[in-house]
């Protein structure tokens, strides 16, 4: 079994990155999934199959955006570049240029309870409702 | 920095880790509306007040052809719990001690964690927050003859919810007592009366500390909302030679949707 999400000796880094590593592995596999069902549906003519990969790619939505918040979650300086960019109206560079401007110097690499005011000391419980 | 000063307490960042820990462990058997109803959130401290969309007229009568209105919100509450850590434990812990003594702490916990629950499930009417006991516009279903008659109260409330047109799965809230008294209950045959309830209700049962009686609520998301705004945290108050004064705190508005996808049951008799 390989481990291609670390670049560095897994056994160097600490529990917390090997999580982050993971997801951000998964985010990618999410990406690629949907990817390819744009792909399928641009040649399939079968309704029916269409209809069956329309709805598998759903899942490939939700997957994506899950794993997302879970990285935005851990890494406040993405999370508030990302505030900035998505669900804006108007030009896309142009907002990512501000809002990384506005994010500053801050080193995302720190632990989130010296940064983000959602999760400053949070003892990370949020949503205890099965399936959440 | 965060308004929780965290870094100005004399404690190590293991110290940090273990007190967390704790204070997570000692919180999360008991924070039974989070296991029940839709959670949004954490918002930051700085968030202040959930958006209702509705609006209240503003009395503008001195100025001729304006109409003005007041955005209605509801303001989140803040819930504090103070609690001292020894200095001489959280020396012992970065030894490596195993058995540290945070007694304070899990007395912190419990009365936030039974807030919480009393806030969602009943109300706290000077914080704002009309909960769902308070809000559903049914009887509270009668819970005599015992613990025995409970799949009748469960099966009748889950019937009634299912009248309104309220889906499934339901989900159970018992207080201390009712759980206690469930789970040590079997009927005739043996089979364990929590397993029967499992089967009526097809969600989940939880215990639900600061909860009087026990309350059914369908869970297919919608109408109950917990909206936080900081999330359960432990910050930094003082500190002298002998103790560090921190204290649990969290931020939330809770609204209920749907009034009438809750039944109450009244506390069992003892």
């Amino acid at each position: 079994m390989g481990f291609d999400q670390y670049h560095e000796p897994p056994e160097e880094l600490p529990e917390e990155t090997r999580t982050f590593a993971r997801l951000c592995a998964s985010l990618t596999e999410e990406a690629e999934a949907i990817g390819w069902y744009e792909q399928r549906l641009a040649v399939e003519r079968d309704p029916e199959a269409r209809a069956v990969m329309a709805d598998a790619v759903g899942e490939e939505f939700k997957h994506f955006s899950m794993d997302l918040e879970f990285l935005l979650r851990r890494k406040p300086k993405w999370r508030e570049i990302a505030q900035g960019v998505l669900f804006q109206d108007g030009d896309i560079v142009e907002h990512g240029e501000a809002a990384e401007a506005a994010a500053g110097d801050s080193d995302s690499t720190e632990d989130p309870s010296s940064q983000s005011p959602a999760f400053a000391g949070s003892l990370g419980i949020g949503s205890l409702k099965e399936g959440r | 920095m965060s308004h929780l000063l965290r870094e100005h307490a004399p404690i190590t960042q293991e110290g940090w880790k273990t007190i967390d820990e704790e204070a997570r462990e000692r919180m999360l058997p008991g924070l039974a509306g989070r296991r029940l109803v839709d959670f949004s959130g954490p918002r930051g401290w700085e968030h202040s007040a959930t958006n209702l969309g509705r609006v209240e007229d503003v009395d503008v009568s001195p100025v001729k052809g304006l109409e003005a209105n007041r955005r209605v919100v509801l303001p989140l509450v803040e819930l504090r719990a103070r609690f001292t850590v020894s200095r001489e434990e959280l020396r012992a812990g970065d030894r490596g001690a195993e058995d540290i003594d945070f007694d304070a702490l899990d007395v912190a916990a419990q009365s936030i964690v039974e807030a919480e629950n009393l806030a969602v499930f009943h109300s706290w009417p000077k914080g704002g927050i009309a909960g769902i006991g308070e809000r559903s516009p049914h009887s509270a279903i009668k819970s005599g003859g015992g613990v025995e008659k409970y799949p009748e109260h469960v099966a009748r409330a889950v019937e009634l919810l299912l009248r309104k047109g309220i889906a499934g799965p339901y989900g159970l809230a018992l207080g201390r007592e009712e759980y206690t008294r469930v789970v040590e209950s079997a009927e005739h045959g043996g089979y364990p009366l929590l397993d029967h309830l499992r089967k009526i209700l097809e969600g989940p049962i939880v215990w639900a500390p600061g909860v009087k009686g026990a309350v059914v609520l369908s869970m297919r998301g919608g109408d109950f909302s917990f909206e936080s705004g900081q999330d359960l945290s432990v910050g930094y108050e003082s500190h002298d030679s002998d103790v560090v004064t921190l204290y649990l705190e969290e931020s939330f508005s809770f609204r209920v949707l749907t009034p009438e996808a809750a039944v109450p049951i009244s506390p069992l008799k003892s």
